[in-house]
């Protein structure tokens, strides 16, 4: 589905990624993790050109997304983000939320929107809260809204950059046994998280990031297990593993 | 009892004084005028600015994002720059003076046109300050879910941005109004100019200038209470 080649990205003199090689399959559940200032965001941010690669192929169902003609505002809708700072616009109510893009995008009647969106407002356990505003909300609730957000524009992918990094300790669960229901349904999923329980439970395949590259990747049994790396073997000491 | 009879002069020719500053020949017909032409300028001069200063303020900040339209880009910085690096006065004798030079035009069009263009520096800056106060992740999501970036701009920044720009844009119209008085200098007649053609012929200041003086501040003042109860309304709305 996704096939990113030989990937680069400079910010000035600075160089965060250094040659990406990646395939994401349909149904592919990938977790990447690594130290902070690895390149992990950045990565995500080039799969959907929020950052433009320095050099390198990002190609999403056949279309090279650093072509300069791809209306990349129509494959963002088949590409679904998850913020940190969840990033629920704050001038509008939970469902206003959920309906604004495939309301205003013009893929949904405004019914039929507000009625997908109850659904998946019941489906994430907020259906009392549809009328707040994201500033009434924990934020495990927030994020639970943006993921239902991205989810209602049917994505072939969605890209979580560290979901629960934000949230009290207590609010984890909420938000990881969601993205674990909606793996379950089959959406093709790839996550950055320091979560390593949910990890572990999670991924099909993990990726380990350090200094712009993919070091080591495998089953979460191979990574967590049986690390070949040095850097992997300290990283995953350093967070007692 | 003559005390009495001096209090009594005294009374009697602040009466003149008003009597003729006011009501004499109709002398209250110029400051109605100039009231007149204040008001219509300043609210002409803030809606052309409003207009100018939303496209500066979108041809920028479309260029700080997708490093496009660079020479458009390059225009706007200029003119902000050389509105807000000269003096109204000089911009308007400018306009009047040398552009408008030979052409036969309404002089209250002319005061239209310079304080709207020297408005429209100074509203870019306002809606630029608003839309970047709002935090860059509601664009990202904005642009993950799909939405182009006119259509991030209309349905997720400008809701929000809107908060604190219309204040704003209600204390540039009481700036306006003020600034305004500096037409005088090219012979419109706003009520600066009105109070003077009154005092020229009276050769009396005092109630002239204390009259319009009660004017601005009845005005400034009235429209600083209508600000200070949007931005509260405004603040008070969702959160
Ligand atoms: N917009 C940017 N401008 C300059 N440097 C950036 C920018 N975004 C990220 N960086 C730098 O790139 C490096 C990698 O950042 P990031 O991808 O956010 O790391 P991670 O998500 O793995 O913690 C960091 O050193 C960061 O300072
Ligand atoms: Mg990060």
């Amino acid at each position: 589905m996704i096939e990113i080649k030989n990937l680069y990205k400079d910010f000035g003199k600075k160089k965060v990624l250094k040659g990406i090689d990646l395939t994401i399959n349909k149904g592919d559940k990938i977790a990447i993790i690594g130290p902070s200032g690895c390149g992990k965001s950045t990565l995500l941010r080039c799969i959907n050109m929020l950052e433009k690669p320095t050099k390198g192929e990002v190609i999403f169902n056949g279309i090279n997304l650093c072509d300069k003609d791809v209306e990349l505002n129509k494959i963002r809708q088949k590409m679904g983000m998850v913020f940190q700072q969840f990033n629920l616009f704050s001038h509008l109510s939970v469902i206003d939320n959920i309906t604004l893009a495939p309301i205003k995008l013009g893929l949904m009647s405004k019914s039929k929107a507000e009625k997908e969106a109850l659904r998946l407002l019941k489906l994430i356990d907020l259906s009392d809260k549809k009328n707040e505003f994201p500033n009434n909300l924990s934020g495990g609730q927030k994020q639970r809204v943006a993921i239902v957000r991205s989810l209602i524009l049917n994505p072939d992918i969605i890209l979580f950059d560290e979901p629960t990094s934000a949230l009290d300790p207590e609010m984890v669960k909420e938000v990881t046994e969601v993205m674990k229901k909606i793996a379950d349904d089959g959406m093709t999923m790839v996550v950055v998280s320091h979560e390593m329980s949910f990890v572990k439970e999670f991924a099909s395949r993990v990726l380990f990031m350090d200094d712009g590259n993919i070091i080591e990747q495998g089953s979460s049994n191979d990574i967590f297990k049986h690390p070949k790396s040095e850097r992997l073997k300290e990283f995953l000491s350093k967070i007692g593993n | 009892m003559e005390w009495l009879f001096n209090i009594w002069e005294f009374f009697v020719s602040i009466w003149d004084n008003f009597y003729y500053s006011v009501i004499y020949d109709r002398r209250y017909e110029f400051i109605l005028e100039g009231l007149f032409n204040t008001v219509i300028i300043a609210l002409f001069a803030v809606i052309l600015g409003i207009v100018i200063g939303v496209c500066v303020a979108l041809v920028r900040n479309y260029h700080d994002k997708t490093n496009k339209l660079k020479i458009l880009d390059k225009i706007a910085k200029l003119y902000v720059n050389i509105i807000r690096g000269t003096p109204v006065i000089l911009q308007l004798m400018i306009i009047y003076y040398v552009i408008f030079k030979s052409v036969d035009i309404n002089i209250v069009i002319v005061g239209i046109l310079a304080f709207g263009i020297n408005s429209g520096a100074y509203v870019s800056e306002i809606i630029r300050a608003g839309i970047n106060s709002i935090d860059a992740g509601q664009m990202e999501a904005g642009y993950s879910l799909g939405f182009t970036y006119s259509k991030v701009m209309r349905y997720i920044l400008m809701p929000q941005a809107i908060k604190n720009i219309l204040p704003a844009l209600g204390n540039e119209f009481i700036t306006l109004l003020k600034e305004t008085s500096v037409g005088a200098y090219i012979g419109i007649i706003e009520l600066t100019k009105a109070s003077d053609i009154i005092a020229s012929r009276t050769y009396d200041y005092f109630f002239p200038l204390i009259i319009i003086a009660l004017i601005y501040l009845v005005m400034t003042l009235g429209l600083s209470k209508l600000v200070n109860m949007m931005e509260v309304k405004l603040n008070n709305d969702r959160d």
